[in-house]
């Protein structure tokens, strides 16, 4: 099906989708912490954009509160919390070095496609807008997962991990418009709960190893003890 | 139903409360008479499930069957028995200093929020639900686990947040596809994530869809049944936080991540036909249960020693579940019960013999039967139970699932008897010094409220010589509920 058959809104979905990608590869590759916090929370205002549009044009009211939820928790509450974190700890200038960025952006593009061929047998039963919701999503919980395996600060951890929720909540919205609200507002809970707690482990890590660099997290281990 | 409400509602204000008063002396008792309220609001519970069968509440978010409601009930017993020894080690804890005030109000009141978080993962309806309270569990959890602020804690607290939490985080994906394959033949809207309308129309659902969502609920709540290779938080959470929240972590939180897993199996089968969900519990579980076991070895932490103990018990559940034969799903749920009775009261034997020798090393816990009797019989008979000897209860549930895996996949059994031994010459191998050695040098006894102990492995004794007929019965109709069949 040529792009142009679709519809406006499948259009834009599609599009929106593909920024949304394109946050998560841009986190991938951003060393300075206080960017990656804001690359976060355009993916978190991009979700939100989403959501709201799918509410308005398929009519859906629950989904506007979803929308609200999104942009308020992870566009602005997380993002603020972490970049005061991050100054409040002076690692603003802080850079965090990502060891060979070629072979990971070629990782990242390997589990893109592997995305989608994963997705492949939902093809069979749905639009182009689902499958590349459901592709995209999984790529961008698979590319937060590589975003929290690359890196060494805890700040980027969180962040990683924040945005494997932006990627469930995408496919959540898009491929089955929003989940049950009950569900909708248990989730966006442990996602605030979570933040708080990512906070205080901050000045705990910080005081039991005097930085935020979890690779010397190491004490507990199996090998040669 | 009344009693399902009450049992939400008791953990959930017994929270707000020690939240507030946790820094008494008395709240050590103060929690445990919340636990002894829940466990009487399960206990009617069950016995109202048990005359009147499955019960949906009227906004259909709760469901009680017979396979929940025994599992509500062990929960609560566990949850009990544990906050009894919870009470005078804490508090011993905090006159030798390891504790402030502050701390022990949030042990206290995350004790409570974590009862809360099980008791709805065990009873919502919803797939969602579950999710949430699961993650809810990780998140009270966490918070225990640094509890002593140690730079050793802080790191296991950090690695169970970050690994269970991406891990869980596959499972959401997992109850998305779920929804998304309910919704294309129920339509949108609120019902169809709720478990029992998913599970009468699983036959409808698409088969494509629901195994690929299967492969990411496995993966996700298999990290927090610990399964092998996403195993790596589970022993160092448990050794580095407090003893009681070790016996609960084993006795409670993988059970229900392993009863979430068997609830979406028996989606998966309804719709697919297949045994592709079966033989994929059956690779996970066996891989656990071998790696485990060897793991058990060289363990030098005595907490350690047990988590690993605890993988390697879920690992043959999980087996056991997924080679799905009558018997065999009858021989996972008895050995669920056995295994949460005997792993919780080691712990709490385990916490005494670490304040007793001032360590968890086990090359410095020596003479355990000399200094403090109870302690080290205590800690043998124990041992002597989760190690599967007779007369004990383990080792009628690990029987079962032996001849049940004889039964069906026969060129198993031999893989099974492997994993039992090796594990039981690693349990022994570090016990019998512990428990006879010489006594070291200052070694005085402590004040121990075994009494948990006692219960629970006499509990254990009395379900290896025989199982109580209402026991049975729950089983059986559990069995019935999962394999579709009755054990013969």
């Amino acid at each position: 099906m040529a792009i142009t058959e679709l519809s406006l809104y499948q259009q834009a979905i599609l599009l929106l989708a593909g920024l949304i990608a394109l946050t998560s590869f841009l986190m991938l590759g951003q060393s300075r912490l206080s960017r990656l916090v804001l690359i976060f929370a355009i993916q978190g205002c991009l979700l939100a954009a989403a959501t709201a549009l799918a509410a308005s044009v398929l009519n859906y009211p629950h989904l506007y509160v979803s929308a609200a939820l999104s942009f308020l928790l992870k566009g602005l509450v997380i993002p603020i919390l972490l970049q005061r974190l991050i100054h409040r700890m002076g690692l603003h200038r802080v850079m965090d070095t990502i060891d060979h960025p070629a072979r990971v952006m070629m990782a990242g593009t390997a589990l893109v496609v592997f995305s989608y061929y994963v997705s492949l047998p939902v093809v069979q039963h749905s639009t182009l807008v689902t499958l590349n919701a459901i592709a995209v999503s999984l790529a961008v919980v698979l590319l937060g997962m590589l975003l929290m395996i690359t890196r060494r600060q805890a700040v980027a951890h969180v962040v990683g991990f924040m945005s494997i929720e932006n990627g469930l909540f995408f496919a959540a919205v898009v491929a089955t418009y929003g989940m049950p609200m009950v569900v909708e507002l248990g989730v966006a809970f442990d996602v605030l709960v979570a933040a708080v707690v990512f906070g205080v482990f901050f000045f705990q890590i910080r005081s039991s190893i005097d930085s935020l660099n979890v690779d010397q997290l190491s004490k507990l281990s199996e090998v040669d003890q | 139903m009344i009693a399902v409400y009450l049992l939400l509602a008791v953990p959930l204000a017994g929270t707000v409360l020690l939240a507030w008063r946790g820094d008494r002396p008395e709240a050590g008792r103060l929690n445990s008479r919340l636990n002894a309220l829940a466990l009487a609001a399960s206990v009617w519970l069950a016995i109202d499930v048990l005359i009147n069968g499955p019960e949906l509440s009227f906004d259909q978010l709760l469901y009680i069957d017979s396979y929940n409601v025994y599992l509500v009930a062990l929960t609560a017993f566990v949850g009990l028995t544990t906050s009894v020894f919870s009470g005078p080690y804490m508090a011993h804890e905090r006159e030798i200093g390891r504790v402030t005030a502050k701390r022990l109000r949030l042990y206290y009141a995350m004790y409570q929020g974590f009862m809360l978080a099980m008791y709805l993962v065990l009873t919502t309806n919803n797939m969602g639900v579950l999710w949430v309270s699961m993650e809810g569990a990780t998140l009270a959890t966490v918070l225990l686990v640094s509890l002593y602020r140690t730079p050793e804690s802080v790191e296991a607290a950090w690695k169970y947040f970050i690994l269970c939490g991406v891990g869980i985080a596959q499972a959401l994906f997992g109850t998305v596809l779920l929804y998304f394959a309910a919704e294309q033949k129920l339509g949108v809207g609120g019902d169809a994530l709720l478990w029992t309308v998913l599970h009468d129309h699983a036959a409808q659902l698409d088969p494509a869809i629901l195994s690929l969502a299967f492969v990411f609920l496995l993966v996700g709540y298999g990290t927090k049944i610990g399964l092998v290779p996403l195993h790596q938080w589970l022993p160092d959470a448990h050794s580095e936080g407090p003893t009681p929240m070790s016996a609960i972590l084993s006795g409670l939180l993988l059970n229900d991540a392993l009863y979430a897993v068997v609830r979406c199996k028996m989606l998966v089968d309804g719709s697919l036909g297949t045994h592709l969900a079966g033989n994929l519990m059956m690779g996970f579980g066996l891989l656990s249960f071998l790696v485990a076991s060897l793991f058990l070895h060289r363990q030098t932490d005595i907490k350690r020693l047990f988590s690993y103990s605890s993988i390697e018990h879920m690992g043959l559940m999980t087996f056991a579940f997924g080679v799905g034969s009558p018997w065999a799903t009858f021989a996972a749920l008895f050995h669920m019960t056995t295994h949460s009775l005997t792993k919780s009261a080691i712990f709490v034997t385990v916490g005494h013999a670490a304040q007793l020798a001032g360590t968890q090393r086990m090359d410095r816990i020596r003479g355990l039967i000399l200094t403090q009797p109870a302690i080290g019989w205590g800690l043998l008979v124990g041992t002597v139970a989760i190690a599967g000897f007779p007369p004990f209860g383990v080792f009628a549930s690990e029987f079962l699932v032996l001849v049940a895996t004889m039964h069906d996949y026969p060129w198993l059994t031999p893989l099974l008897l492997l994993g039992i031994g090796l594990a039981f010459a690693g349990l022994f191998r570090h016990i019998q010094p512990m428990v006879y050695g010489d006594v070291p040098e200052g070694q005085k006894p402590i004040e121990a409220n075994l009494t948990p102990v006692m219960v629970h492995l006499a509990l254990v004794l009395w379900l290896g010589l025989s199982i109580p007929g209402f026991l049975g019965n729950w089983f059986n109709q559990a069995t019935h509920l999962i394999s579709g069949a009755w054990p013969q």
